[in-house]
């Protein structure tokens, strides 16, 4: 006969209408199924849809929002006041100028009688220039402006205080009404003003505070429209030396479009990342879906290869169910995502300074599905390849199976492909390569610990159950190493979901802890700043007189730098291969004099001066040590200051390690007595009380007696990082939700897929004589046993890697809560055992040969 | 290979590794069978019978020894090549009928066609499942199908690529005798009226003395001589 030995390419065979129809036809019988299994993937990909779209959405506000941003053109800022040099240089730039002076005091709520640390801005000008004061209602941003006085009062604070607009309050000196509640400022987060609530004042009303003295730590800005034509960020360029010089701050719109949009990515990254790990898991429930599909297409496969189909051929109809299950799942997906999205801005609202309204991104949609294609399809070839391997011999001799055991290097090479997909998506996220790697080796560790652990579970339940143990015990443990098991993928399911949801409570939990740790009988807990040197001792007084105790004092001299090691700062700052950071040059460092040292504080290096005579050319100071590597100083180096006019040459003496973590002053340099007693001061008082009523009590005796003084406690540090971790864990626990719900979908696959099998085996021992409670029992000991013990390892793994990140990361010490905990381990197995019964009605209810007829 | 045989098989042997060893299920089994005639291979259980009919449809692989069907030495192709000629020259009938569970019984019976990229072809297969009295059950699912039924619609399948050899293993060992009986009636007669070769392994003596020739099998090897039933 004429043979042609000549093969048709794979992809022929692929893309050949004949393929799809058969792919089609052989579904029939488990269309639905596999429908329901692409499901899994469906929110990893709607989380890359919505985070994607958002992305974009992000990026076009950014460009058109650019000047609503900054709401200006330009802004100079500076701690000092502006001299008559730099107002000069303000007269040049000209155009429209508006004037801002802000600074932190106590704000004291006249009905209520509550105090509160606040950010006053005192607002001179019409800032903003670009985009609105959004107040409440509408028309105080103009009323403030019309010159009728009153101030404008973050709305948090008001309903804090359960205040209202019209009511009064009182800053310093000065008792002024509310004229209306304040809720966005241009460019700023709902969560900055979280930190620091804003009160806005007309300029007028900053004298009658009366809180401004010398000393006072305040920040000066004035911003620019400028006018037509004249643009920003040549002008800057042109005034760079004079603004260096003088130390300015200065922001244009571009370099807000810039900071912006770096930090807006992070958080894209960083949700586009949560949103993988969702996809990857739907991806092994894919996988395993696949797999016990095409274990029930062997003996199909092996009748076409009997019939004279090629391997490509039989192949190519298994690829097609899965690449369509994986398009359906995409296509699902990207759908949700787009629905999804319209939630994103409510849920992350909070960090966004700006309003926008969403359109869908079609580039992210497009783009989020092939990712999910494309990972879906990868998680599919793995058991799809099987296929390739079936004999036609199995179909006359069923004990023929696929040639399975032996190596199959396609399987590698898959694997090999989605572990490089896995990494390069995870190195697209961020700037970083290393935090790219240590995702997806993180994630490698974390999958592998699970998968290790259900294979320990399969081993020791096969070798180690007691053959003492009941029947319906004995019965159920072997569930877990019986053929076509489910162990491993619901470990890894239910495994992953734990853990995401376990090390997010437990990361907050510590951070919390950690400060409330502090919060000991011997700690302080509540300090006192600003303090003029003729309030020092009324202060004091004040203090005791309400029986509390003065844990630590220290008075505060601001300076700043003029030269490191012989060279001037602005030289330096025109480095741009210093390597210094900015900040720590322009900044005015807040420094003190002291004989000894804190509790907060340990020296690791050089000689401590506690006292020396004022006469000394060069002064010995102590550096904290993370200021002084990055202004690249170490012992002996000469540091040269600016205090507040008087230059004054110091060299390093000694290194100081500081626990900035404790309720106290700390400081980045610290100068021996002897030195700055002559220079204008401020002083702190630290202190403990006992309650939040001996606080307020604090607090209102000191803002009625000494309205210059503020006043912050641990309670409100507490409150405001509470607040602060609620929104991110909010956020966070958002997009864990899509990886805790796909665990779910995959744990529901995982058990419809041994439904049959389950429902078999129920059959057989009901046919022997087992009672439904006995089966009951089987049942129960299999999903708490595959539940407790993905619990258990989630929870370990995750008070591992919140154990790491509070040691490495956070440096704090990790005592984690031990009830949660416990509710954690023993809620996954409940839910489990509910889920799993839930999949298995019917098989309990029916009389075997009902089910046995329904299920043929 | 002689011009007349459709099927050849030399010292043909087949061994499967054993623990440490090897167990042989064929041993140098040597025979040829005429084109258009009819064989029934014999045997007690576990007599090499199924492996041998594997082995001659180029289902599996010999450990040694050749087999050449329709003219062409399957050792000499690799599987792909193997199922290509299965899908030209080769026909199967299953004990346990092994239809595409999915597929209708008109589908079931296009598929080794459909298989070759022929399209058009539902017509000859009606004609064929109405032949074997199936001509109201086109689209029936085999699991709506009784077991004669099915054997039935295995047949069309076996003969719709006009096969050059047709290898049926134990086709009546899952039925009642009455479906048996009409099951090999339809077999004998489609067998005949498209002159294909015909090798039948059963247990079924009456069955196998239908056959031309009778090939008998004892722990892997023939046994001589050949049974010649004359017709």
């Amino acid at each position: 006969m004429s043979f042609d030995p000549s093969p048709r390419t794979f992809f022929s065979h692929l893309f050949s209408s004949w393929t799809w129809l058969m792919a089609w036809r052989d579904s029939r019988a488990s269309r639905r199924k596999l429908l329901f299994f692409s499901c899994s993937i469906v929110l990893g990909i709607a989380a890359l849809t919505a985070i994607g779209s958002l992305g974009s959405n992000l990026e076009r506000a950014i460009e058109e929002q650019a000047k609503s941003l900054l709401g200006a053109d330009l802004v100079i800022g500076s701690r000092q006041t502006f001299t008559a040099d730099e107002e000069q240089m303000f007269r040049e730039i000209g155009g429209e100028q508006s004037r801002e002076t802000s600074f932190s005091s106590m704000i004291y709520f006249v009905n209520g009688s509550g105090t509160r640390l606040v950010q006053v801005r005192a607002l001179e000008g019409g800032f903003p220039f670009y985009g609105v004061l959004e107040t409440e209602p509408v028309s105080a941003a103009e009323v403030f402006r019309g010159g009728t006085g009153g101030a404008l009062v973050e709305q948090s604070l008001l309903t804090q205080f359960n205040a209202k607009v019209g009511d009064s309050i009182r800053l310093g000196n000065l008792t002024t009404r509310i004229a209306g509640s304040l809720l966005k400022v241009p460019g700023e987060t709902v969560a900055f003003a979280t930190i620091a609530p804003r009160v806005y004042l007309p300029m007028p009303d900053l004298a009658r505070t009366g809180l401004l003295r010398e000393g006072s730590l305040v920040r000066h800005r004035v911003s620019f429209k400028l006018p037509a034509g004249v643009d920003a960020t040549k002008l800057v360029e042109t005034l760079k030396p004079q603004l260096d010089k003088n130390r300015l701050s200065h922001s244009t719109v571009e370099d807000r479009k810039r900071d912006l949009g770096r930090s807006m990515d992070n958080l894209y990254s960083y949700l586009n990342l949560v949103g993988f790990i969702a996809l990857l898991l739907g991806g092994v429930g894919v996988a395993s879906a696949i797999h016990v599909h095409v274990k029930q297409k062997l003996g199909t496969v092996a009748v076409l290869r009997c019939l004279g189909g090629t391997v490509a051929q039989t192949f190519a109809i298994y690829l097609a169910q899965g690449m369509a299950l994986g398009l359906f799942g995409a296509m699902l997906g990207a759908a949700m995502g787009v629905a999804i999205q319209l939630a994103l801005p409510r849920v992350l609202g909070d960090f966004i300074p700006f309003t926008f309204e969403f359109h869908t991104s079609w580039w992210a949609v497009t783009r989020a599905m092939t990712v999910g294609f494309v990972i879906c399809l990868l998680f599919a070839l793995l058991p799809l390849l099987a296929v390739r391997r079936v004999s036609p011999l199995a179909a006359i001799r069923v004990s023929f199976g696929s040639q399975n055991g032996q190596r199959d290097p396609l399987r590698w090479l898959v694997a090999g492909a989605l572990a490089a997909g896995i990494v390069g998506f995870a190195l697209t996220q961020g700037r970083d390569w290393r935090v790219g790697l240590g995702f997806a080796g993180g994630l490698g560790v974390v999958f592998a610990l699970l998968a290790a652990t259900a294979k320990g579970l399969v081993v020791a339940t096969r070798k180690f159950t007691p053959v003492t143990l009941p029947f319906t015990v004995r019965q159920g443990l072997a569930n877990l190493h019986r053929p076509n098991n489910r162990t491993l993928l619901l470990l890894l399911s239910l495994g992953l979901g734990t853990f995401l949801m376990v090390s997010l409570f437990l990361v907050q939990q510590t951070l919390l802890t950690q400060l409330i740790s502090s919060d000991s009988k011997t700690q302080p807990n509540s300090i006192l700043f600003d303090i003029q040197p003729d309030q020092r001792e009324g202060v004091s007084n004040l203090v005791h007189s309400l029986k509390l105790p003065i844990l630590d004092e220290a008075p505060i001299v601001t300076m700043r730098l003029i030269s490191l090691k012989g060279r001037a700062v602005e030289s330096i700052l025109t480095n741009k291969e210093s390597g210094i950071p900015n900040w720590t040059l322009r900044r005015e460092y807040r420094s003190t004099y002291n004989d000894r040292l804190r509790d907060s504080e340990k020296l690791i290096a050089g000689e401590w001066h506690a006292q020396v005579t004022n006469d000394l050319e060069v002064v010995p100071i102590s550096v904290e040590d993370g200021i002084a590597k990055e202004l690249q100083i170490g012992l002996g180096d000469e540091v040269t200051w600016d205090i507040q006019g008087v230059p004054l040459k110091t060299r390093v003496a000694s290194l100081r390690e500081v626990d900035w973590r404790r309720v106290q002053p700390n400081f980045f340099v610290v100068f021996p007595r002897g030195v700055l007693e002559g220079a204008p001061a401020m002083h702190v008082l630290v202190t403990r009380v006992g309650s939040a009523d001996e606080s307020a009590t604090l607090q209102r005796e000191v803002v009625s007696k000494f309205p210059s003084v503020s006043a912050i406690d641990l309670t409100l540090i507490l409150q405001t990082l509470d607040s602060i971790l609620t929104k991110i864990s909010f956020v966070v626990r958002f997009m864990a939700m899509f990886t805790v719900l796909t665990g779910l979908l995959v744990l529901v696959g995982a058990l419809v897929t041994g439904r049959f099998q389950r429902i078999q085996e129920s059959i057989l021992l009901r046919t022997l004589g087992a009672s439904r409670g006995q089966i009951f029992r089987v049942l129960f000991v299999e999903y708490a046993a595959l539940g407790l013990l993905a619990s258990l390892t989630g929870v370990l793994l995750a008070t591992g890697a919140a154990w790491a990140l509070s040691a490495f990361v956070f440096k704090a010490s990790f005592a984690p809560p031990v009830v949660p905990l416990l509710m954690a381990l023993f809620a996954v197995p409940a839910l489990t055992v509910v889920t799993g019964f839930l999949m298995s009605r019917g098989v309990l209810n029916h009389p075997p040969l009902a089910i046995l007829r329904a299920e043929a | 290979m002689n011009s007349s045989s459709i099927l050849e098989v030399r010292q043909l042997t087949k061994s499967y590794p054993n623990g440490g060893g090897s167990l042989t299920v064929v041993k140098e089994i040597s025979f040829a069978i005429e084109a258009g005639s009819t064989c029934a291979i014999v045997g007690p259980s576990g007599s090499g019978k199924t492996t041998l009919l594997g082995l001659c449809a180029g289902l599996d692989q010999p450990t040694s020894g050749a087999v050449h069907l329709a003219g062409v030495h399957l050792g000499a192709l690799d599987e792909d090549g193997r199922a290509r000629v299965r899908n030209e020259s080769v026909g199967f009938v299953f004990q346990n009928f092994q239809l595409l569970p999915t597929l209708t019984a008109v589908e079931n019976v296009m598929v080794p066609l459909e298989l070759r990229g022929q399209k058009q072809v539902r017509d000859e297969a009606v004609r064929l499942l109405e032949r074997v009295g199936l001509g109201e059950r086109l689209t029936h699912y085999p699991t709506q199908l009784s077991g004669g039924e099915q054997q039935r619609v295995a047949l069309a399948r076996a003969f719709i690529n006009r096969p050059k050899i047709l290898f049926a293993d134990e086709p009546t060992g899952n039925l009642d005798a009455e479906t048996g009986h009409l099951v090999i009636e339809n077999l004998f007669a489609l067998n005949a009226s498209l002159g294909t070769t015909l090798v039948l392994v059963t247990h079924d003596m009456e069955l196998a003395s239908r056959a031309q020739r009778v090939i008998r099998l004892k722990g892997g090897m023939l046994v001589e001589p050949e049974t010649a039933v004359a017709h």
